[in-house]
C-alpha cells in the first residue's frame, strides 16, 4: 500500500457535476504533477462533504480543512500555498470570517458517517471503514429473528415519512411461510426539497446495500428491487457499481458467507411520479402499471409483489441498520430522545447561509439545525418560516423555532417530520404565494384514482389562484380549509389526505397574509 | 430496433417500464412512437391500452417527438421561492417557445417537472442528462448560447 503525505478529497456530486468538477480534478492532479507533488499528495473523489457551496467543495487531510466553491483558476494559488507552502488558502475556507464551522456535521453522524471519507466506488474503503461487519455477524452469530430483535430494540422508526417501528414492520412478513419474499427500497424521492436519499446513495452506496442484505436475511427474502427515481443517473450507476463489487466479493448472490442465505439485488428505474412515494403505488409501478395505490389491507408485509409478503423501506431507514446489528442498539440508543432513538437527515434550503445537508440527533430544535448546521441564516435576510417535511409538511413560524424535531414532539402541534426537508423563507417572501406553489404541486401529482384527491387538488388550485390574484374572500380560505379536511377524511391515500398540512398551518400562523389580500 | 431492445428484456410486464425508458432514450427525437408502442405490446403479451395507460401517467415519457434537447425546469415549491417563474419567462422569450413546444429547429423543447432532487441549488434545471443549479436569467442565456453554439 502507498502512503501519502496529504489527501484532497473532493465532492462528486450533482451540484459539483454541474461545476465540472471532473475537469477540475484532472486539472488539480496536473498541477500536482507539475509541481512533483503526485507521490506526495493523493486527491479523491467521494461523496458529499457534508457541507455545501455552489460549486467544487474539497476537504484536505489530515488537516481537515475545507474549501468550497474552488474553480479551475484557484488551482496554482492552492497547491502553491498549501501543498508547497503549508498555508491554507483562507479565502477559498469554509466559514473563516463567520461564526460557522462545518465540522459540526461530522458529529453524531450514523447514516453518513462514510460520507465524504470513503471513496464510494471502492467496495475496499467502505470494508476499511467497518463496513459489512454487521452482515459478517448477522450471517455467522445471529438468527433472523435476533436481527429482529436487534432491530426492535433500536426503537429505529421508517424514516420515509410515516415513522412505523422498523423491527416490528419486519415482524410481519418474518413469521409467514411462503417460498418468495421481497424486500423493495422505495428510493423514488419525489418529495420537494428532499434530497437526502439521494446524497446517502451517492456518499456511500454499500450501507444501503449492506441494509438491504440484513433486511432480507431477517425477513427471509432472497430477492430485493431498489426502486429509484429515474433523473438521479449519479445515484444509478454508483449503485450499480457497488451491486457489482458486491457480487465480485461473494457479498451478494448464493450462499453468502457459506451460511446457506442466497440474495439478489435489482435496480429498477422509476419514471417520474410523486405517488410512487407511496408504497403499494411504488408495487403497482414494479410491476409494469401506473402508479395507482391500493387498497390497505392487505399490507404489502403480508401481500405486496406479486402478491408476496414484501417489506418496502426508505433508504435512510436501511442505512441506519448496518451500524445498529454492526454495534448493538444500545449504542444506538445514546443517540437522538428516548420516544425517538438515532439521527436524522436533513436537507435544508432557501435563505440559509450554507444550504445542503445535516445529520443530528432526534429531538434537536428548528432552531439548532439552521443556526450551527447551516450557519443562521444567509447575510441581509431575516427568518420568517420554515416549511418542515416538503410540500406535505407544515409551515412553521419563528415562534415555534424551537420545536423538538422529531415524530412525536412535532406531533404537538399537529407537524410532521415528513421526509426531513426544511425550506427557510426570509421575510419578504409570500406565504400566499408558497401555498399556491405547494397546491399547484398537489393539483400536478394527484394520480387520479380518487375524486377526493383528483378534483380535490384542482379546487384547492384554483381557489388559492383566486386568492392569490387578490380576487378571494375569507369565505374562500375557509373553504379551502374545508376540502382539504374532507380530502383528508375521504382520500384513498396519503397525497389527498396531506394538503391540510400545509394549508392549516399556513392559515392560523399568518392569518394577516390571507386577511390583507382577500376582499372584506 | 425497438424489438431489439425489447429483447434484451424477459418478456414479462414488469419490465414494461426499462424498456419504455430504454426506447425513449435511444430515439433521437426522445419520444415513444405508435409503432414503438405496438412493438412493445406484441413481445410482452399485453393490450397497447395498457401500455398508453403508463406511458401517460408518468411524466418522463413523451408521446410526442421532442427536440434534441429536453429542457426540464423544476417548478417546485424550493424553485418556486427562488424564482424559477423568472426563468421561466426568460427561457421562453430566449426559445420562442411555450412549455410543451419545440423550437422551429428541433433543438429544444421546453418542459416543467416537479423536482430534481437538486433543491439546494434552486432554481435548478436539468438539459438531457446535465444538472444545472443556482440559475439566473444571465446564467440561462449563457447556457442556451452555449449549446447553440457547440451545435452549430
Amino acid at each position: 500500500m502507498k502512503y501519502y503525505r496529504s489527501h484532497i478529497l473532493v465532492s462528486v456530486n450533482e451540484t459539483s457535476l454541474a461545476a465540472g468538477v471532473l475537469d477540475f480534478i484532472s486539472a488539480l492532479r496536473n498541477e500536482l504533477a507539475k509541481n512533483d507533488l503526485s507521490e506526495e499528495i493523493n486527491v479523491l473523489e467521494t461523496g458529499p462533504l457534508g457541507f455545501f457551496g455552489r460549486g467544487i467543495c474539497l476537504t484536505v487531510y489530515p488537516e481537515n480543512i475545507n474549501y468550497e466553491d474552488v474553480t479551475i483558476e484557484d488551482i496554482p494559488e492552492l497547491v502553491q500555498e498549501h501543498f508547497l507552502k503549508g498555508r491554507p488558502v483562507k479565502h477559498l475556507m469554509v466559514g473563516v470570517s463567520e461564526k460557522f464551522n462545518p465540522k459540526f456535521n461530522y458529529e453524531n453522524r450514523i447514516v453518513l458517517r462514510n460520507s465524504g471519507i470513503i471513496d464510494p466506488e471502492n467496495i475496499d474503503d467502505y470494508i476499511g471503514a467497518g463496513g459489512y461487519e454487521g452482515l459478517e455477524k448477522a450471517l455467522t452469530q445471529m438468527k433472523p429473528v435476533d436481527v429482529i430483535t436487534e432491530v426492535k430494540k433500536s426503537g429505529l422508526k421508517g424514516r420515509g415519512g410515516a415513522a412505523f417501528p422498523t423491527g416490528l414492520k419486519w415482524s410481519f412478513t418474518s413469521v409467514l411461510n411462503v417460498p418468495q419474499k421481497y424486500v423493495v427500497v422505495n428510493a423514488d424521492e419525489g418529495e420537494p426539497g428532499t434530497f437526502k436519499d439521494r446524497l446517502i446513495m451517492e456518499g456511500d452506496p454499500h450501507q444501503l446495500l449492506e441494509g438491504i442484505m440484513l433486511c432480507a436475511y431477517a425477513v427471509g427474502a432472497s430477492k430485493a428491487y431498489i426502486y429509484i427515481r429515474g433523473e438521479y443517473k449519479l445515484c444509478i450507476a454508483r449503485l450499480e457499481n457497488a451491486i457489482r463489487q458486491a457480487y465480485q466479493y461473494g457479498i451478494l448472490g448464493k450462499n453468502i458467507f457459506e451460511s446457506g442465505f442466497n440474495l439478489d439485488i435489482e435496480i429498477k428505474i422509476g419514471a417520474g411520479a410523486y405517488v410512487c412515494g407511496e408504497e403499494t403505488a411504488l408495487i403497482e409501478s414494479l410491476e409494469g402499471n401506473r402508479g395507482n395505490p391500493r387498497w390497505k389491507p392487505p399490507f404489502p408485509g403480508v401481500e405486496g409483489l406479486w402478491k408476496s409478503p414484501t417489506v418496502v423501506n426508505n433508504v435512510e431507514t436501511l442505512a441506519n441498520v448496518p451500524f445498529i446489528i454492526a454495534k448493538g442498539a444500545d449504542e444506538y440508543l445514546k443517540y437522538g430522545t428516548k420516544e425517538c432513538p438515532g439521527t436524522k437527515v436533513y436537507t435544508i434550503l432557501g435563505d440559509v447561509a450554507y444550504p445542503g445537508l445535516c445529520e443530528v440527533d432526534m429531538g434537536s430544535t428548528l432552531r439548532t439545525i439552521i443556526n450551527d448546521y447551516a450557519g443562521g441564516m444567509r447575510k441581509g435576510f431575516r427568518f420568517k418560516a420554515a416549511l418542515v417535511g416538503g410540500a406535505a409538511g407544515v409551515i412553521l413560524p419563528d415562534r415555534l423555532l424551537d420545536v423538538k424535531m422529531d415524530f412525536t414532539s412535532l406531533n404537538q402541534y399537529s407537524a410532521v417530520l415528513g421526509s426531513g426537508a426544511i425550506l427557510v423563507l426570509n421575510e419578504h417572501q409570500s406565504i400566499v404565494d408558497l401555498l399556491w406553489s405547494i397546491l399547484r404541486f398537489f393539483r400536478h401529482e394527484s394520480c387520479g384514482k380518487c375524486s377526493p384527491c383528483k378534483n380535490g387538488t384542482q379546487q384547492l388550485y384554483q381557489l388559492m389562484s383566486k386568492i392569490r390574484k387578490g380576487n378571494g374572500t375569507m369565505e374562500d380560505v375557509d373553504l379551502m380549509l374545508l376540502i382539504a379536511e374532507t380530502m383528508q377524511q375521504t382520500s384513498f391515500c396519503a397525497l389527498g389526505q396531506s394538503p391540510i398540512m400545509p394549508i392549516r398551518s399556513a392559515i392560523e400562523n399568518f392569518p394577516d397574509e390571507f386577511i390583507a389580500i382577500t376582499k372584506k | 430496433m425497438f424489438k431489439e431492445i425489447c429483447q434484451k428484456y424477459a418478456p414479462h410486464k414488469d419490465n414494461l417500464i426499462q424498456i419504455l425508458h430504454e426506447i425513449q432514450d435511444t430515439d433521437p427525437q426522445h419520444y415513444i412512437s405508435s409503432e414503438a408502442v405496438d412493438t412493445v405490446a406484441e413481445y410482452l403479451q399485453i393490450p397497447a391500452n395498457h401500455i398508453y395507460g403508463v406511458l401517460t401517467f408518468y411524466t418522463m415519457y413523451s408521446t410526442k417527438p421532442r427536440g434534441k434537447n429536453i429542457i426540464r425546469l423544476c417548478e417546485s415549491p424550493p424553485c418556486y421561492i427562488k424564482g424559477s417563474e423568472n426563468i421561466l419567462r426568460k427561457l421562453k422569450v430566449l426559445l420562442g417557445v411555450n412549455v410543451g413546444e419545440t423550437t422551429k429547429d428541433g433543438q429544444f423543447t421546453l418542459e416543467l417537472c416537479a423536482c430534481l432532487g437538486v433543491c439546494g441549488n434552486a432554481p435548478v434545471m436539468m438539459i438531457n442528462e446535465d444538472v444545472y443549479g443556482d440559475l439566473t436569467e444571465e446564467k440561462v442565456e449563457e447556457i442556451i448560447d452555449k449549446i447553440r453554439g457547440n451545435r452549430k
